[in-house]
């Protein structure tokens, strides 16, 4: 009787993109191939921020795709990571520097821990306004306490050196491999947790809550534990974002606009699932790159940055809308469509 | 209030009737606490009962949504409870179940009693309940939603979980052996691993009592579970309920419509009309009292003007 359950049937369009073929396929892309034929400009100045980025989706996702938690918080917890890294291996020598990460997502987790308490009454919108108090207060905090960013001038800080066991990251190539892993060991534990009973738990608060409460899930307790999860998530990507993308960071690179990036990658990738934080980061870093690319093929020197910018939002906010009303489910469930569509074909039986 | 309570209440310890419950809605969480915490093990509650309720009050703002009801559901008895649209029995349910706080009269459970009943203590307590409009977690397959009725048997912690240590792994593996063996007992393992949200209404009431009857419940509330169902999936779902007695030993609190169903599956009946109780007793007692015929068939002065 168990073995037929315990290998749970998916739902086939889960079977194809995230089965172990296809996760092995991209890892080996990822690890093998690109590092191999990539220059520094493809590694630095697009696929580290992706990496980022896409941490943070996933992070975000697990609050907001499967515990149904609203947070416009995302920036500051990604603050809170990067300035608490910061201060570690700022303060404390010789920190190696899988610690001062660890010690940048545990700090964030407890900021979320914090900013998640509202949870415990408010949902919906009113729980993504109070969430914005944590996007304040962190601003706030980073740029009136010195101390935070060892009194350096607007609390901009710089990375230390990407350095572990003597070998150094320092290079476009190292960068890049640090985020990898990384994002591949959070993507890793992610996706047991949203297996694992309390993975049920989140899904069951969101999708019931009243239901959920009577079979027993302890409510309070799963919401906070999601928050702090996300949080630890997001703070990790936080952490990445400044020592592995920008190398130094200004409170103000954690800014609303941040958060709702990081929210609209959620939103456009699709809610409630983990490769749906990849798909919008990606569509997000590299929307930029095709808009202005066609912007000065198409009008030449007219076209400055200015101007880019402003093609940007408009044309990000027209996606946003058309993904809504076309595939609530996001670029995920488009790309399953996809799929479906290329590889279900329904086969003709030979004459 | 104490003293005004109701001579039913005699069997109370003291100590209990010291905390016994203000009207109103203040403070009911350490209500329910402090009256849960005082063992009643002085004086054994009269009968046997699994549940009872006694001189139960709701009422929303100025409208009573039912009044002083009492009802006592032994083990393994199906207790159906009926009555017109509007007479109280899912706001009963509810309030049974800790949903709605109730003004004034008591809930025991098991060897509990409470003013209001903690709903995230249910589980613990051994309770499981349907809901009357559906309330499966659409976005989990058939075989999570049923495994979420075990999620207040989950002992392992989530760190557990996440490190795949044997306890925990344990523990999933029984969790979902026993999923299975509910699934298959309602027909439900063909369609394990779809999503609940994509199946037919009456498959996701069986669902739902699949999550129900997983953790083995001692008492169990059904809130209509044959609404709009066709005569063949009422007949169904009869024998499950009756099988789910059968098997788990579980009392079984049933509200339903269907008087043919009250009539066969029942042990005992109560009414309800206009939140007060006007009737209880075996199907065949309460088939025959003119309180019930008058209530069914609009009231004797009215009858005239009915028609």
């Amino acid at each position: 009787m168990n073995t037929p359950m315990t290998a749970l049937p998916h739902p086939a369009r889960f079977r194809r993109l995230s089965g172990p073929a296809g996760i092995g396929l991209l890892l080996a892309l990822a690890y093998g191939l690109v590092p191999l034929v990539a220059g520094d400009y493809l590694l630095e100045a697009i696929l580290t921020p992706f990496l980022a980025l896409a941490l943070a989706g996933l992070g975000l996702n697990l609050l907001v795709g499967y515990a149904g938690l609203l947070s416009l918080g995302s920036a500051a917890f990604m603050a809170v990571g990067a300035y608490a890294a910061f201060n570690l291996s700022l303060r404390v020598p010789g920190l190696p520097l899988p610690a001062a990460f660890l010690g940048g997502g545990l700090a964030a987790a407890a900021a979320g821990l914090v900013a998640g308490l509202p949870a415990l009454r408010l949902r919906g919108f009113y729980l993504a306004v109070s969430t914005l108090a944590a996007q304040f207060f962190v601003a706030w905090a980073l740029n009136r306490i010195g101390w935070l960013s060892n009194d350096s001038p607007s609390g901009v800080i710089g990375a230390p050196r990407l350095v572990l066991a003597g070998w150094s990251f320092e290079d476009a190539r190292g960068r890049y491999a640090v985020s990898l892993v990384v994002v591949s060991l959070l993507t890793f534990a992610a996706w047991r947790l949203v297996r694992s009973p309390t993975g049920r738990d989140l899904v069951a608060i969101r999708d019931q809550e009243t239901a959920a409460r009577i079979v027993g899930v302890r409510v309070a307790r799963t919401k906070l534990l999601a928050f702090a999860l996300s949080s630890f998530v997001v703070g990790v990507a936080g952490v990445l974002w400044a020592f592995a993308y920008l190398r130094t960071v200004e409170p103000a690179g954690f800014n609303l606009d941040r958060s709702f990036q990081i929210l609209f990658i959620v939103i456009i990738g699709g809610l409630g699932t983990l490769r749906g934080a990849f798909l919008g980061a990606g569509f997000i870093v590299v929307l930029p790159l095709v808009l202005s690319r066609l912007g000065a093929a198409l009008l030449g020197d007219g076209f400055d940055s200015g101007t880019l910018e402003m093609v940007q939002r408009i044309v990000l906010g027209a996606l946003i809308v058309a993904v809504l009303i076309r595939e609530p489910a996001g670029l995920s469930a488009l790309l399953d469509r996809l799929f479906t569509r290329l590889f279900d074909r329904p086969r003709r039986v030979p004459a | 209030m104490v003293s005004s309570a109701p001579p039913h209440s005699s069997w109370l310890p003291s100590a209990l009737r010291r905390v016994a419950p203000l009207p109103g809605r203040a403070a009911p969480r350490r209500r329910a606490r402090a009256l849960a915490a005082a063992p009643a093990r002085s004086a054994p509650p009269a009968g046997s009962a699994i549940l009872a309720v006694e001189g139960l009050t709701l009422t929303f703002g100025g409208t009573t949504a039912f009044e002083a009801i009492d009802l006592a559901v032994e083990p393994g008895e199906i207790h159906a409870v009926i009555g017109p649209n509007g007479a109280g029995k899912s706001s009963l349910i509810n309030a049974i179940s800790g949903l709605y706080v109730p003004q004034s009269g008591r809930v025991r459970i098991g060897e509990a009693t409470f003013s209001t009943v903690p709903a995230g203590r249910l589980a613990a307590l051994g309770v499981a309940r349907t809901f009357q409009n559906l309330a499966l977690f659409k976005g989990l397959s058939v075989l999570d939603n049923v495994l979420s009725g075990l999620a207040g048997a989950q002992r392992a912690g989530f760190a557990a979980q996440a490190l795949g240590l044997p306890h925990a792994r344990r523990e999933a593996q029984a969790h979902r052996a026993r999923a299975a063996e509910v699934m298959a007992d309602l027909d439900l393992a063909a369609m394990a691993g779809r999503p609940a949200g994509t199946l037919p209404f009456g498959v996701q009431e069986r669902v739902e009592l699949a999550r129900a009857l997983v953790a083995r419940p001692r008492l169990l509330l059904l809130d209509e579970p044959m609404a709009g169902m066709t005569a063949t999936e009422k007949a169904q779902m009869s024998r499950f309920i009756r099988e789910a007695r059968e098997r788990l030993g579980s009392a079984i609190v049933l509200i339903e419509h269907d008087i043919g169903v009250v009539m066969r599956l029942s042990d005992r009946v109560t009414v309800l009309d206009h939140g007060r109780r006007i009737a209880h007793g075996t199907p065949a007692q309460v088939q025959a009292d003119p309180a019930v015929i008058a209530a069914y068939l609009g009231g004797d002065e009215h009858a005239g003007e009915a028609a």
